[in-house]
């Protein structure tokens, strides 16, 4: 909290909370409004009489029932789920052991080693796709989720591994050697140690995992193509924007309806997470 | 039963030789303390008998078994660490019992074994807590009940009240010490404060540098310290040290530097005699200095001018100076005594010490 005067409070403090919140939300304010809008008033010219654009007086449901019914959204959204969570577990269960290895036993060149896995992270999955493509094509898992689940991991490994890296070494390490002094060998230690303390940075890795194949657009763009097989982002974007018409009602119900899982598992977690990324382990 | 000796134990970290030949034999129940500066080796050396760190070359034996390539949990020690190392997931009935279910003990055997130790330590109604919900004290009876438990060879401690607050240091200490009367378990205990050395030890090994200085019971310690570090840093207030040179007067061997002047006593001046014309530090301790009076022999009387009066209520800490030299002394606290006051002060001649001015060795 800032001391002082009511003014520098609010000037130093209150304002630009708000307006931060304010840009924040905007945009979801606006999808939801826009979902429950009917189509009449949506295409209204800004001039029109009538024209209410941060408000709706006849919500109505038809563009949720317009992604049931017309389109394979229910279908995407249990694509989207199963490739998210099965990436994200190989992802955690790689990138816990590697960030473990990295942080507590002492090889020659963990050090770089960590170094060069975080740059796999850096390099942009814009130019990464072009390859890949090469190798899925070559192992048949074009429009399979596979073609996902396997290629996900090429950028959650690293970034798993690196945050784990870091939470593992903010653990201190006589909790490990006091474990082994008391009979544990290391793997044991690890298991029934380091990993329950590790706890809030697996969760915060995982949800972070979670959230960027969750919303992945390159590759789920590149390598899926029958409509049955996309993922919520990618289907929605092909799906309903034909050429230069964008069906606005129903796109913004798709995203609306594709962000709520990713809301409901932060909120969850939402503790946990905070003490994961600020990294607190008390004795 | 249990003997751990250390034979000609080096350890080397990269460059930085940490640990030098140490030759050392932890008799069977016996409290040895490791006390030196920061930095001296002691920690390193403790972790190479609990199998933490690898031994560059040497050899240490836990009874007759050397134990160089046998990994900590086989060891049968326990280890107390400075920041209480607690599993923070557990509560303290598991933490305690985490070693014994690691090695498979029956659950009822489990439980007699937590009980024992929380009654011996006072922590009955802290079992269902976890560590966060402990004070420091509390954590650190965890940890030590966490040793007891297992009911090892060796109790190893490393600087474990050095996370607590002066007056439960003082308070724990105490319960340490008689925590080892009742178990009689061999224990070696780090530390870098000497008075936790002195009070706590049976034996005390001083180290620097990764060199042992000198091994011996604390009183042995105090008065006949091996060499100039051991006396300064074994004692407290530390000893006075004054540089002097060895002359002859009359025969008879004399300490002399400027505004100093003092007669070397008896067998040191048997020692001190093949010394004669050689640079040499004169050491005595602040509670061996008094003032003088006529039963005092004038060649162990000098001049000194008080500069700061400490007033410890059981003691005053007087800062003198002494020709060039600077000194404490401890005197009655009945003394009147204010700063810039000249006295005269006697030591008592059997309390000398003298060093080696390069080797730093006791003469």
């Amino acid at each position: 909290m800032i001391e002082g005067a009511l003014w520098r409070r609010w000037v130093f403090y209150n304002i630009p909370l708000i307006l931060f919140v304010f840009v924040l939300l905007f945009p979801f304010y606006w999808m939801i409004v826009t979902t429950f809008r009917p189509d009449g008033e949506l295409y209204l010219p800004w001039n029109a009489p009538n024209y209410m654009p941060f408000w709706t007086n006849n919500p109505t449901f038809e563009h949720i029932l317009y992604l049931f019914e017309e389109t394979n959204f229910a279908r995407w959204m249990l694509n989207t789920m199963f490739i998210a969570l099965v990436s994200t577990v190989i992802s955690l269960f790689c990138g816990v052991l590697a960030g473990y290895a990295l942080a507590r036993l002492n090889f020659p060149y963990a050090g770089g080693m960590g170094t060069a896995i975080f740059i796999t992270y850096l390099v942009p999955q814009t130019l990464l796709f072009i390859p890949l493509a090469e190798i899925i094509r070559n192992f048949q898992l074009g429009d399979t989720p596979w073609a996902l689940i396997l290629t996900y991991p090429t950028f959650l490994i690293p970034f798993c591994t690196w945050l784990m890296m870091g939470y593992f070494k903010a653990i201190p390490k006589e909790l490990e050697e006091c474990a082994r002094i008391d009979g544990a060998s290391r793997w044991k230690a690890m298991v029934y140690i380091i990993i329950p303390v590790a706890v809030p940075g697996i969760l915060s890795s995982g949800i972070i995992a979670f959230t960027l194949s969750w919303n992945e657009f390159i590759y789920a763009l590149v390598f899926l193509s029958s409509p049955d097989q996309k993922t919520v982002p990618v289907g929605v974007t092909s799906e309903l924007i034909r050429g230069d018409v964008f069906f606005w009602g129903p796109l913004m119900a798709g995203a609306l309806l594709g962000s709520i899982p990713v809301a409901i598992v932060y909120s969850f977690f939402v503790e946990h997470y905070v003490a994961g990324l600020t990294g607190s382990v008390k004795g | 039963m249990a003997e751990v000796s250390l034979h000609k134990l080096n350890k080397k970290f990269d460059t930085t030789h940490v640990v030098k030949d140490v030759d050392l034999q932890i008799r069977d129940k016996e409290f040895m303390v490791f006390v030196g500066p920061s930095g001296c080796g002691k920690t390193t050396t403790l972790r190479m008998i609990a199998g933490l760190e690898a031994i560059t070359t040497g050899e240490i034996r836990i009874d007759d078994r050397v134990v160089n390539e046998v990994p900590p949990m086989d060891r049968d020690i326990a280890m107390v660490f400075q920041n209480y190392a607690l599993y923070p997931h557990m509560s303290v009935a598991s933490n305690l019992a985490f070693g014994l279910k690691m090695r498979k003990f029956e659950k009822a055997e489990i439980e007699k074994r937590i009980n024992n130790a929380a009654s011996i330590l006072g922590i009955e109604s802290l079992l269902q807590r976890k560590p966060r919900q402990l004070s420091g004290g509390q954590r650190q009876r965890v940890a030590l009940g966490r040793a007891i438990v297992r009911d090892p060879k060796v109790f190893l401690f490393d600087e474990p009240l050095s996370n607590l607050d002066a007056k439960l240091r003082v308070q724990m200490r105490v319960e340490l010490k008689k925590l080892h009367e009742r178990l009689a378990v061999t224990s070696v205990y780090v530390t870098h404060d000497q008075v936790e050395a002195m009070t706590l030890g049976d034996r005390v090994v001083v180290m620097k540098d990764g060199v042992v200085q000198q091994v011996g019971e604390p009183l042995e310690l105090y008065n006949t310290p091996a060499n100039r570090f051991v006396a300064g840093f074994i004692g407290s207030p530390a000893m006075n040290f004054a540089d002097v040179t060895l002359v002859e007067n009359g025969g008879k061997p004399v300490a002399e530097a400027p505004g100093l002047r003092i007669g070397v006593p008896g067998e040191l001046a048997t020692r001190a005699r093949a010394k004669i014309g050689r640079k040499a530090t004169l050491g005595i301790r602040p509670e061996d200095i008094h003032l003088a009076t006529a039963a005092d022999a004038p060649e162990y009387c000098f001049e000194a001018v008080v500069e700061v009066v400490e007033q410890l209520g059981s003691e005053i800490l007087l800062d003198m100076r002494v020709g060039s030299a600077v000194m404490v002394a401890s005197v009655e606290p009945t003394l009147r005594v204010r700063a810039h006051d000249k006295l005269k002060l006697a030591l008592k001649p059997e309390r000398l010490h003298l060093f080696d001015a390069e080797s730093e060795a006791s003469i």
